[in-house]
């Protein structure tokens, strides 16, 4: 391969290295009316009464809106970036008289700066009548108080959704008869796992301005992943005709999920649309950590039996699923909790998945990166290395023995074939790269600090099966370039460069040759955005296609002006020319067949010279469009190794050495396949250690800043190192399978367990804090102590 | 973000002081907290054109003018002397060095945060601060006084001859710290210590007298940092592993500490056993010193 | 207040209200490679040059800037680039948002100290955050472009 499989640069990166302004703020009129949310104070409230007489005569405010500009009886609708009819429920309307969370907007007020539109939120007054709120999510089923009592909630697809029980999603599936399969093995580990609600911390945070087009229909420019999504969402919000909104995006400051929900459009598109003036709203820091969309807060109840010989006969899971107060991403997320992470494990013979997704009066979660299936290797491989402890076998070839290999059938895995997979060649890979024989379990460094391992696997999917739709459109341009066009979006990960190299493989040009546009639904063929690890795998594999047949098109104009037919004709990416055995036996056999060089110019015909014939007296579209949807999934898989040093006394852990080995197929882009698994690791480690969400006995989210949310710094880390064991996936790309998301999930299991095999502590809960650490250890050593005192025992500290 | 009216350059400490007598006024050190407000400030006063973003040395002490940026302190050559590289420590965790760039020591001190891995260093040397109207304050009862008015000129550092080590736990390496120690080892305690500074300090509940050879500072408790000494005479002779944890122990008993969403007062307090045992070991151990 | 700041070699007179922040001073001059990424001070993406110290734009206020010199990563941008090529063949650059911040504090480093180690790259850029690229392949690059700046025996002594 030429171009597929290179490490080539990202077509924007330069742009983005030298700060060219490309991104929705930078971009934004100046003539802008600021948008900017007065939200509530309480996690269940009911506004009894809003004043906003007085902050509207603040000079500069052009409008204040609140709950009674809003129709509260009409139809509701979801954020949730997803294909219709969509899973999440009907939950939300722009602005509700009935507030949900700490944050949730009370009014919309829009001005001509920040200066007074600050001025006039301080001055609306509101009355609430405060409720009781719903904040344990472990109560929240079946609870005397509901979240959503409205008449007009609606949930869309059959996901066990029920308003009247908090129940924003219930699931079982199973196959075999598990607690036959768990009674009869030697071992069974149960356990409970807690994952919280982390925020995705994208650099840019949310952020959407709009303006009125020529045709008097509404413009929305917006940072987001899915602009087709976003269009249904706005008009859903609106009351408006789809075919009166445009969305397009821009470069995007970081999504990893949190802009596959529509968080910020609906708000100044409402107001752009009342209005008729251009508008933008930029959320801070703190209303992107606290009004947003981030993981589902989880807890996971694991059952795992094995043999003594280490046979991992059944896996049984219960996942609770915190949605809080709205059901964005709640009934799909909790599906990859059990749904990818059983699958793992290959010799099972019975499993069950049950799940319930609860509404809470915190703010609403959504999707981040790993979906669902983050929580639940983390319980699932957390689970597997504690019971490679119970059977004292290296967690390593317990590994060996039970997991999946290519070509199994898939059950928990909605019975799908596992078509591609290198998980066994990515286990030994890590093995050797941490040296994992001479590491495990844990060296004791001297002066209170042990060195130690630990590891954890993971898989993800590639775009949602029957669902996903990826399109590409290509032309063929002036000077024989070419235009792709797409309805994905790259938000950083680079998915224009890629598909443009996919392009470029097949029409054998030069990346400098193909441009990328992307993403706007007046221009873009349909695509359902980029999420769900889709891209590469589902788009790709549209652009892919969609290039075979501006091929065609490209040698059916050739021999046109070639005068033949298609079937003589052979493109090389630059020239069109008669296949020569062909022309021998051929029908222009003519007189200048003695003047060889003559010859060879008139049967063939330069793509430059196509596209200018393309241009004058021409029928034949140099443009092709393709759409492509895939029957399956076909997992990434990815091990991954922690060495960590673990302080015993202040509890301090240093992440010193990952090694991680992805099977994404085909890499498409090596260098961007390897930044994205660093990204990834990285954010699993913060979930891992630093990033802590905690609530105020009101519901208030305390990490509220990036001063008090700590996602990872450079100092944070120690060296990540990943390599490539790739499988060959026939239904992707050039082999390719997806890589986004997969590689946020390992460093969860590895980290806990490497602090077990540290310390000798089980956490099951995230982050592991120094404090946890240190005071789980003086505790024990306490209890030691005072059985000592009683009786002569031994002390080990591991 | 607060608001401000008015700004100023002050041309003089007395225009300054004159200025900040006003309720509203405000001086602005890096703008790092203040910015965080949400207030109304009526005049922001900015010092940044008296001169006083220098640090002298002199044969007995260091002159450190309150706009003096924590980056400066950092790497300042005399102060890594003086300290043995403590100062650095104790800064090169603050978020960034843009930020520490911005920070001043004049906005950290005066504010005498809670947090303050600055006041937790400076507090363990022998320092002092210069007020405009106030005269100069040693830094231990400043840094119990309630805020007033007066404007913050400039530290002075005397150079007692003493070796220090710093340390802090953080969750995250550039967070703000879980606990901060810092500790001395006093060369001559005769000549640091004057009784009557003794006898003043012992009225404070909070700042402990200093009458042993070793000296600690524990901030982030989370409350600000307070002094304590080795009253028990345990650090005697050569600090051994034992006579450490002793006095680990006997801090661990004395210094208040509370919780906050970094950390509990239980684990506050198991964290300045750790702390004050391993600086005591460093500074007085003859062996396995460098190891810990 | 009137306030006259030398942006990128040129004096540039404007009115600035006394709370006006340089960031958005800078943005309005079109510097818009200066990112506000938080309210606390703590991500780094808008550095900027003050008096040739890299500084948090977000921190300072228009005023305080009066009669100095400040530096964007437009009025830079040839050096850059050329930094910034390194970061391009790593693929770290990513999503970029983050990318103007780092340059200018790498840069800030290189010219303070042009033979860093390992600890000492991590510790200066400590205070520029990014979500996207793990930092390592920001490591790969600044390694890199010190090698190919300084030539290889430079950085020899990080083994």
């Amino acid at each position: 391969m030429k171009t597929v499989n290179k490490p080539v640069r990202k077509k924007d990166a330069m742009q983005l290295l030298t700060g060219q302004p490309v991104y929705t703020d930078d971009i934004a009129p100046a003539n802008c009316l600021i948008v900017k949310l007065l939200r509530s104070p309480h996690a269940s409230a009911l506004v009894r009464k809003i004043r906003k007489d007085i902050a509207l005569k603040v000079p500069g405010i052009e409008a204040i809106y609140t709950w009674e500009d809003i129709p509260q009886d009409q139809r509701r609708f979801t954020l949730a970036g997803q294909t219709y009819p969509e899973a999440s429920p009907y939950d939300r309307l722009l602005l509700d008289r009935r507030v949900r969370y700490v944050g949730d907007p009370v009014a919309i007020v829009a001005g001509a700066d920040e200066k007074c539109v600050d001025r006039a939120l301080s001055l609306i007054k509101v009355e609430y009548e405060v409720l009781e709120p719903v904040l344990d999510f472990r109560k929240a089923l079946d609870y005397p108080v509901l979240v959503h009592p409205e008449e007009n909630w609606e949930s869309l697809s059959r996901v066990g959704a029920d308003n009247r029980r908090n129940l924003c999603a219930h699931d079982v599936s199973s196959e075999g008869d598990i607690d036959q399969v768990l009674s009869e093995c030697d071992v069974v580990l149960d356990r409970v796992y807690h994952t919280k609600a982390c925020q995705q911390t994208m650099m840019e945070t949310f952020r959407t301005f709009c303006s009125i087009d020529a045709y008097g229909r509404l413009h929305v420019v917006s940072s987001t992943q899915i602009v087709f999504h976003c269009r249904r969402i706005i008009a859903n919000a609106l009351q408006i005709p789809k075919s009166m909104v445009r969305v397009s995006k821009p470069r995007i400051g970081g999504g990893f999920g949190a802009k596959q929900t529509a968080v910020s459009e609906i708000y100044p598109a409402f107001v752009t649309w009342k209005t008729k003036k251009p508008s933008k709203i930029v959320f801070s820091r703190e209303e992107s950590m606290t009004a947003s969309t981030p993981r589902h807060e989880m807890e996971m109840h694991v059952r795992i039996g094995a043999m003594k010989d280490g046979h991992i006969r059944g896996i049984d899971l219960y996942t609770l699923s915190n949605t809080g107060a709205y059901g964005e991403h709640g009934p799909t997320t909790v599906g990859l909790s059990g749904h990818k992470s059983i699958p793992l494990y290959g010799r099972t013979e019975a499993f069950r998945f049950v799940s319930d997704v609860v509404y809470t009066n915190v703010m609403s979660a959504g999707a981040y990166r790993g979906y669902g299936a983050t929580q639940g290797l983390f319980a699932v491989e957390s689970a597997v290395n504690e019971l490679a402890t119970e059977l004292h076998m290296d967690p390593v070839s317990l590994r060996e023995k039970n997991i999946v290999r290519e070509g199994d059938v898939m059950p928990a895995y909605y019975g799908q074939i596992n078509t591609s997979c290198a998980l066994d060649r990515c286990l030994a890979r890590v093995k050797e790269m941490i040296r994992w024989e001479e590491k495990y379990p844990a060296k004791d460094m001297g002066n209170g600090r042990v060195r130690s391992v630990g590891m954890g696997m993971a898989m993800q999917g590639s775009g949602i099966s029957g669902v996903d739709v990826g399109s590409a459109t290509l032309k063929l341009g002036d000077e024989g370039t070419y235009c792709l066009v797409i309805g994905a979006a790259d938000m950083g990960t680079g998915c224009d460069t890629i598909l443009a190299q996919i392009a470029a493989e097949v029409l054998e040009c030069e990346m400098e040759d193909i441009t990328v546009f992307g993403a706007d639904t007046d221009a873009s063929p349909y695509d359902s955005g980029s999420y769900a690890s889709s891209t590469t795998y589902v788009t790709g594999k549209a652009v892919e296609q969609c290039a075979y047949k501006l091929r065609q098109k490209i040698c059916h104009l050739g021999a046109e002006l070639l005068a033949c037919k298609d079937e003589q004709v052979e493109f090389d990416g630059k020239t069109v020319r008669m296949m020569n055995r062909i022309a021998d036996t051929g029908t222009s056999g003519s007189k200048e067949e003695e003047k060889p060089q003559n010859r060879e110019a008139e049967r063939s015909v330069s793509l430059k010279e196509i596209a200018t014939a393309s241009m004058c007296g021409n029928e034949i579209s140099l443009e092709a469009s393709y759409t492509h949807s895939s029957p399956i999934s076909p997992p990434p898989f990815m091990v991954g190794a922690a060495e960590i040093e673990v302080d015993l006394l202040t509890g301090e852990v240093s992440v010193l050495d990952y090694a991680a080995v992805v099977d994404c197929g085909t890499p498409v882009n090596p260098n961007l396949a390897r930044v994205q698994a660093e990204g990834g690791i990285v954010q699993g480690i913060g979930m891992a250690l630093t990033e802590n969400i905690t609530y105020d006995d009101k519901g208030r989210v305390l990490e509220n800043s990036l001063m008090q949310y700590k996602i990872p710094t450079r100092t944070d880390i120690g060296n990540i190192r990943v390599e490539f064991e790739s499988s060959y996936e026939e239904a992707g790309p050039f082999g390719a399978k997806s890589i986004g998301e997969v590689v946020i999930n390992t460093p969860l299991p590895a980290i806990a367990d490497a602090v077990y095999n540290a310390t000798g502590l089980r956490f099951y809960e995230l982050p592991i804090t120094p404090e946890q650490i240190a005071m789980g250890i003086a505790r024990r050593k306490k209890q030691q102590d005072e059985r000592v005192n009683s009786a002569t025992g031994k002390i080990t500290v591991r | 973000m607060i608001t401000i009216r008015n700004y100023i350059k002050a041309t003089s400490l007395e225009q300054a002081w004159q200025l900040n007598q006003q309720r509203g006024s405000r001086i602005v050190g890096g703008m790092l907290w203040l910015k965080m407000g949400t207030g109304n400030v009526q005049t922001a006063i900015d010092l940044s054109d008296l001169s006083l973003d220098r640090i002298e040395e002199t044969e007995e002490e260091f002159r450190i003018g309150c706009m003096v940026s924590l980056r400066q302190l950092e790497q300042h050559p005399g102060l890594a002397v003086y300290t043995g590289g403590a100062m650095k420590e104790a800064l090169r965790h603050i978020v960034g060095v843009q930020f520490r760039n911005l920070a001043t020591v004049g906005g950290s001190i005066f504010g005498r945060y809670g947090f303050s891995d600055v006041l937790t260093m400076f507090l363990v040397m022998d320092s002092y601060v210069e007020l405009y109207a106030g005269g100069i304050v040693p830094l231990r009862e400043f840094s119990q006084r309630g805020y007033d008015r007066d404007v913050l000129v400039r530290m002075i550092v005397k150079k007692e001859p003493a070796r220090f080590v710093y340390s802090s736990v953080r969750n995250a390496r550039t967070d703000f710290p879980v606990l901060t120690c810092g500790a001395a080892c006093l060369e001559n305690q005769e000549t640091a210590y004057p009784e009557d500074q003794e006898g003043a300090c012992l009225e404070n509940q909070n700042a402990v007298c200093l009458t042993g050879r070793y000296r600690f500072s524990i901030g982030a408790r989370p409350g600000k940092a307070i002094l304590t000494e080795d009253q028990e005479r345990i650090l005697t002779g050569e600090v051994t592993e034992e006579k450490a944890a002793a006095f680990g122990r006997f801090a661990a008993g004395r210094v208040p500490t509370g919780s906050n969403l970094r950390g509990s007062a239980e684990y506050r307090s198991h964290l300045v056993e750790v702390l004050c045992t391993r600086a005591a070991i460093k500074l007085g151990g003859q062996q396995n010193a460098d190891q810990y | 207040m009137l306030i006259n700041i030398n942006l990128n070699g040129k004096n540039v007179r404007s009115e600035a209200d006394p709370d006006l922040l340089l960031i958005d001073w800078v943005r309005a001059q079109g510097c818009y490679s200066v990112k506000r990424g938080c309210e606390t001070s703590n991500c780094g993406l808008c550095t900027v040059f003050l008096e040739d110290k890299p500084v948090l734009s977000c921190s300072v206020l228009a005023v305080r800037a009066d009669g100095k010199r400040v530096v964007t990563l437009e009025g830079i941008q040839e050096e850059g680039a050329e930094f910034g090529a390194f970061i391009a063949d790593q693929g770290a650059e990513q999503c970029g948002f983050c990318n103007p911040g780092l340059v200018m504090n790498a840069l800030a480093l290189f010219r303070e100290n042009p033979n860093p180690s390992e600890e000492e790259i991590r510790e200066y850029l400590a205070g520029n955050l990014c979500r996207c690229s793990g930092y390592e392949g920001q490591m790969r690059g600044i390694r890199a472009y010190l090698e190919w700046k300084y030539g290889k025996s430079h950085m020899e002594n990080e083994g």
